[in-house]
């Protein structure tokens, strides 16, 4: 079934949107159907969530407020799940922890 | 004759190496091209399906951060959009080769020209995906190096590291580099000694070469006078490691059950770019001189905030305890100290802050504004009487209110002093209002026993475990449990193995120490036994 869906959210995770958590986000993304966005701002620029070159190319450090819209297939389910997992730091409690 | 290989840079991750150099070629066979942009589109593509196939090959074999990295190698290798630009520069009638250069060397050129540290390292990933390609393209091989070997070049992707065996020992010396690349950390988990920043590297294949990558350094043997001294810090580093690794991740604990709080001293943000969080209890003094003195003049507050947040941000939650500018003394700053002929007794430290309120101001303001980004706290350097602590606590307030007025998101952190000059030492009652002590030991030694720290002639009254020094210590610590102030210590003594007993038995369990010495005083700390006084 065909949908549109948006939503915002805080990116809390102390590196931001850096390799590891692009990986998990664009994976993420791509386990869904519909076309899904991301933007760092309300009007845009918008580019593909499932593709980790452009995801990386927005260099979205902590603190960003993320745009994401998606249109399709789930496209509710994805925006969901990745707003999910934005807000558990891309499942990286220790992710600010580099080892020595 | 050439002139004696010498180079300093900066340790990427520690260690010593004494073996052959060796230079990382990057000479590729000449691509053959195929004729027709079919030919090429679909030899790029076999190249690129090649590079997808290796990535997981290695990654079925890899763990940890060796396999995050590969991970995000591969994603970007299978990225529509990372091909996408090759492609149409084929269908445009360029050769596999060329057009896969150009599109991966656009892409890194916008890593590197990222302000993050860790976007710009990220460069050296995209290069080594262009050169997987690339190599696979041309038919290249990469040519082995020896056992043992040191390698040199301008830089070292991480799939050339996770290819080197590292079984003999080597280690590798940067012309370029970064302590926050993916291969230096790669580097640091397999302990493997780096360094970088060294400048250009002469070529010198097969010669043998000495690295320290403790100090950051890189010499010719041949040439160096002091290879017994390199041996000799060579052998005690294997030893502390091996002694010390075992205690770096645990909470440190006296033999009889006493918790001490370990915590680190940072003299430059990037320091923490090598130090895992989880392996002390906070920074318990981050150092403010590495901004001034800049040939470019005084730090403006933007910088300032950058650096302290980065700082903060990495702690977490953990304190750190952010000293204002301790300029003067033996640290001069053109544009802001003064010519003095007895600069360790003039005007340094909080008294050169307070007789220069413009400068100190603008420090005061990015302290106060980086710390909402974590836990801070704040030391002033050299007070001496309880009117410079007052006078520099009205100063954070009169900013504070400042800020709040004109709506800037800001937090007043607890502000303590150090104890160091002798007279807060000797009543360190007059001192109640400070939120917190520190005794910075090195000054302390040097004005109790009026031996100053960088006169080799008098090192041997320079000695902490004086029982002056300590008594002067002990009082300190009594009168601070007295009155619930907490204290710490952060000069040289903290981190070392020899005075450590003494500081526990005057009453410290509170040491701040330099990262590399992190370890030792933790196994130090674990074979003491001090009573449960």
């Amino acid at each position: 079934m065909s949908q549109n869906a948006e939503a915002t959210v805080e990116i809390t995770h102390e590196v931001g949107l850096h390799a590891r958590p692009s990986v998990k986000f664009t994976k993420l993304a791509k386990t869904f159907p519909a076309a899904v966005e991301m933007a760092m701002a309300p009007d845009g620029p918008w580019f593909d969530a499932k593709s980790i070159v452009k995801v990386m190319a927005a260099k979205a450090p902590k603190g960003t407020m993320l745009h994401l819209r998606a249109s399709g297939d789930r496209a509710r389910e994805a925006v969901e799940a990745l707003v999910a997992l934005v807000e558990r730091d891309f499942d990286e409690g220790e992710a600010h922890v580099r080892s020595a | 004759m050439s002139a004696p290989l010498s180079l300093t840079g900066t340790p990427a991750s520690p260690g010593y190496a004494e073996g052959p150099l060796f230079a990382l070629g990057t000479a590729l066979n000449r691509y053959e091209p195929k004729g027709s942009p079919d030919g090429e589109r679909a030899a790029l593509l076999t190249a690129l399906d090649g590079a997808s196939e290796a990535l997981a090959l290695l990654i079925a074999d890899a763990v940890g951060e060796a396999a995050e990295m590969l991970e995000f190698q591969l994603a970007m290798v299978e990225d529509d959009a990372l091909r996408a630009p090759a492609l149409a520069a084929i269908d445009a009638g360029a050769n596999a080769a060329t057009a896969w250069q150009a599109a991966l060397g656009e892409e890194i050129a916008g890593y590197e020209a990222s302000e993050d540290d860790y976007f710009r390292a990220r460069a050296a990933d995209l290069a080594d995906i262009r050169d997987r390609v690339l190599r696979d393209l041309t038919g290249s091989n990469q040519e082995a190096s020896p056992p043992g070997a040191i390698l040199t070049g301008d830089d070292i992707t991480p799939s050339r590291f996770l290819q080197t065996d590292w079984t003999s020992g080597g280690g590798v010396a940067l012309a370029g580099g970064s302590s926050a690349s993916h291969v230096a950390m790669l580097a640091r988990a397999r302990g493997v000694p780096m360094v970088v920043g060294l400048g250009p590297v002469p070529a010198a294949s097969g010669r043998t070469a000495l690295l320290d990558a403790e100090h950051g350094g890189l010499a010719l043997s041949a040439d160096f006078p002091g290879v017994e001294a390199f041996r000799r810090a060579a052998a005690a580093f294997r030893s502390r490691r091996a002694g010390a690794d075992a205690y770096l991740r645990k909470p440190a604990v006296t033999a009889d059950g006493v918790s001490i709080r370990v915590q680190v001293n940072v003299a430059d943000p990037s320091d923490v770019d090598t130090i895992d969080i989880a392996s002390c209890d906070g920074v318990g003094l981050m150092r403010t001189e590495f901004l001034f003195g800049k040939p470019s003049g005084l730090p403006d507050e933007e910088t300032q905030y950058g650096a302290y947040r980065k700082v903060l941000e990495w702690a977490g939650g953990k304190p750190v305890t952010i000293r204002t500018v301790d300029a003067g003394g033996d640290k001069p700053v053109p544009g802001f100290t003064v010519e003095e002929g007895n600069p360790f007794l003039g005007l340094r430290g909080i008294r050169l802050s307070l007789a220069r309120p413009d400068i100190f101001r603008v420090q005061i303001r990015a302290i106060l504004r980086a710390a909402v980004h974590g836990n801070a706290k704040v030391m002033f350097p050299m007070v001496a009487v309880p009117a410079e602590y007052a006078e520099a606590a009205v100063l954070f307030a009169d900013e504070a209110a400042k800020l709040a007025a004109t709506g800037v998101p800001h937090l007043l952190p607890p502000l303590g002093i150090m104890v160091e000059v002798p007279s807060v030492a000797v009543a360190p009652e007059l001192f109640a209002d400070a939120a917190f002590f520190s005794i910075g030991s090195n000054d302390l030694t040097q004005y109790v026993m009026a031996a100053a720290r960088d006169n080799g002639r008098v090192a041997s009254l320079n000695v902490v475990t004086n029982p002056a020094v300590l008594r002067l210590m002990s009082g300190v610590a009594a009168f601070a449990e007295r009155s619930g102030i907490a204290l710490s210590l952060c000069g040289d003594a903290g981190g070392d193995p020899a005075s450590i007993p003494a500081l526990l038995a005057a009453g410290l369990r509170d040491l701040s120490v330099v990262p590399a010495q992190l370890a030792t005083a933790k196994a130090s700390i674990a074979g003491l036994t001090i009573g449960s006084a």
